[in-house]
């Protein structure tokens, strides 16, 4: 099923001011309904491999899996399709990236944060491991849909720090999980509606450290009806700020529902509706 | 390059402490980890956990009470340069911040092992830490510190806004009203008709078409889907409405 029609998605990645190359990589497929972006991390290009190796095995082992079997299909134990292939590809990615950094003395430590989303049937599936965010635009409102895996955000569920603390903190960079860095990893994946006129954005962690979640908020609602425009200006907006880290953004707006077909009188139900 | 804190009395340098371990004690009794033997101190007076590269001063119900600053503190995220005062002591808190190269560095995101974050933790409950032990739970820093980075020229000089800019509409109902550029991103126009954006950079003002069939005008000359850099008076045409643009002061 295509959805080109009813999602629109944008991505841009951008190096930053400081850094000299850029360990982020992107994947969009809005015919597939497929957003994935990673922040790969270790010694010279290594990050870059494993945050390669991460968007490119994901997205075209997505892409196949959801053309045999469409993700809203629920099998004999009553799991959704989208949940089974999202956790075996996790796994596959995370083998390989392990086993390229213990083959490889040069890709010795690397792994990479992960979030991403399928849409589906009116929902979303979303997939994350460490610090890199999924925000949601509703209306006025503008929340994070995911919670990172940080030693920050321990720290202020445990209660031993506030929110506003959290900003002046000099343990930012630390994530309590990554993909690719340990033979198994344990990925947060789950559902939620969409709804017609939603704006997602996908995030590494150099866009949120630069530019306040207020700022981005602005953007978003000032510049939703140009997803391209509010791309650029969200990496303009960090490289403005000091642009110390790489900064990837990838946009999806919702711009009407997308029912997944099923039987041919599902769908003549949902004609009549 | 842990953090320490300089103990001072009267403006005397009494003594400096790095803050190796995960919690430093302080307080009048001899099995404190800072003693400070004068009875306007408590016994177990107050308490600094640290947690890798930051520190939380905590009071423990001493009867003279903790400061921060000069505000009295149950619990406080310590801030570099700031000054704890118990009694007449004076306890100044310096975590200095990388330096502009290492900044760059330290903010590389890092894994966490919760494996070694235990192994830490162990450590510094087992014996008297030595300050790299703050640092296990971090992957080494790589080597990039040594390579070549871009300038720092690269990075734009002080966000701070030097001029601030505003639109004067000019012709329709609301010919004569001023609006002051003050947020970073000011929408012009009518949604679903003709949008434009002024968005406020480091560097100046720009415009940037957002939606609808027409572009802005400006100066008599219609722009193409590029920002374009306000000058002082630039006539904006949009929607039908002209605007001129001028630095304020």
């Amino acid at each position: 099923m295509d959805l080109s029609q009813a999602l629109q998605m944008v991505s841009r990645s951008d190096a930053g001011m400081v850094r000299s190359h850029n360990e982020d990589a992107v994947f969009t497929n809005a015919a597939m309904g497929l957003a994935i972006l990673a922040d790969g991390m270790g010694g010279y290009n290594a990050g870059e491999v494993a945050s390669g190796m991460a968007t490119t095995l994901l997205g075209s082992e997505l892409e196949k899996a959801f053309q045999k079997t469409a993700p809203h299909q629920v099998d004999a134990a009553g799991k959704l399709h989208s949940h089974a292939v999202l956790e075996a590809e996790i796994a596959r990615a995370n083998t390989a990236i392990y086993q390229a950094a213990q083959s490889q003395p040069q890709y010795a430590g690397m792994g990479t944060t992960l979030v991403m989303v399928a849409f589906y049937d009116n929902m979303m599936t979303v997939a994350h491991i460490g610090d890199s965010r999924l925000y949601r635009l509703r209306g006025e409102e503008f929340q994070a849909i995911t919670r990172d895996h940080s030693l920050l955000q321990e720290q202020i569920d445990s209660g031993m720090i506030t929110a506003e603390e959290a900003r002046h903190s000099q343990n930012k960079n630390l994530v309590t999980r990554a993909l690719g860095v340990d033979p198994t990893v344990e990925p947060e994946i789950r559902d939620y509606d969409t709804m017609p006129g939603d704006v997602y954005l996908l995030c590494s962690d150099g866009l949120n450290d630069m530019v306040e979640d207020e700022e981005i908020a602005l953007t978003l609602q000032a510049l939703s009806a140009n997803l391209d425009l509010a791309a650029t200006q969200l990496i303009q907006t960090a490289n403005d700020s000091g642009g110390r880290d790489n900064v990837s953004v990838v946009l999806v707006r919702i711009a009407r529902e997308y029912p997944a077909a099923r039987s041919w009188w599902a769908r003549l139900l949902q004609w009549f509706k | 390059m842990s953090a320490k804190l300089i103990l001072s009395m009267d403006g005397l340098v009494l003594k400096e402490i790095p803050l190796t371990k995960e919690r430093t004690t302080i307080g009048r009794k001899p099995h404190n980890d800072i003693q400070i033997d004068n009875l306007a101190i408590s016994g177990e007076h107050s308490v600094i956990v640290t947690i890798l590269n930051d520190s939380f001063l905590e009071d423990l119900n001493s009867t003279n009470g903790t400061y921060v600053n000069g505000q009295p503190i149950k619990k406080h995220f310590l801030q570099n340069n700031d000054v704890i005062e118990l009694g007449k002591y004076k306890l100044k808190y310096l975590n200095e911040t990388p330096t502009q190269t290492t900044a760059a560095d330290f903010e590389k995101t890092m894994v966490l092992r919760p494996d070694l974050m235990k192994k830490t933790a162990e450590q510094t409950a087992a014996k008297t830490a030595s300050p790299s032990d703050t640092q296990v739970g971090m992957k080494a820093l790589d080597t990039h510190a040594n390579m070549a980075k871009p300038a720092p020229a690269a990075v734009p000089a002080a966000p701070q806004q030097a001029v601030m800019g505003a639109i004067q509409v000019l012709t329709g109902a609301n010919a004569g009203k001023e609006l002051e550029l003050t947020k970073n991103l000011t929408t012009l126009g009518k949604p679903g008709v003709q949008v434009a954006v002024i968005t406020r950079r480091p560097h100046g003002y720009f415009i940037t078409h957002v939606e609808g069939a027409n572009f802005p005008v400006v100066n008599g000359v219609a722009l193409d889907a590029h920002p374009h850099e306000l000058k002082d008076h630039d006539v904006i045409e949009l929607a039908g409405v002209k605007m001129e643009f001028f630095i304020k002061g």
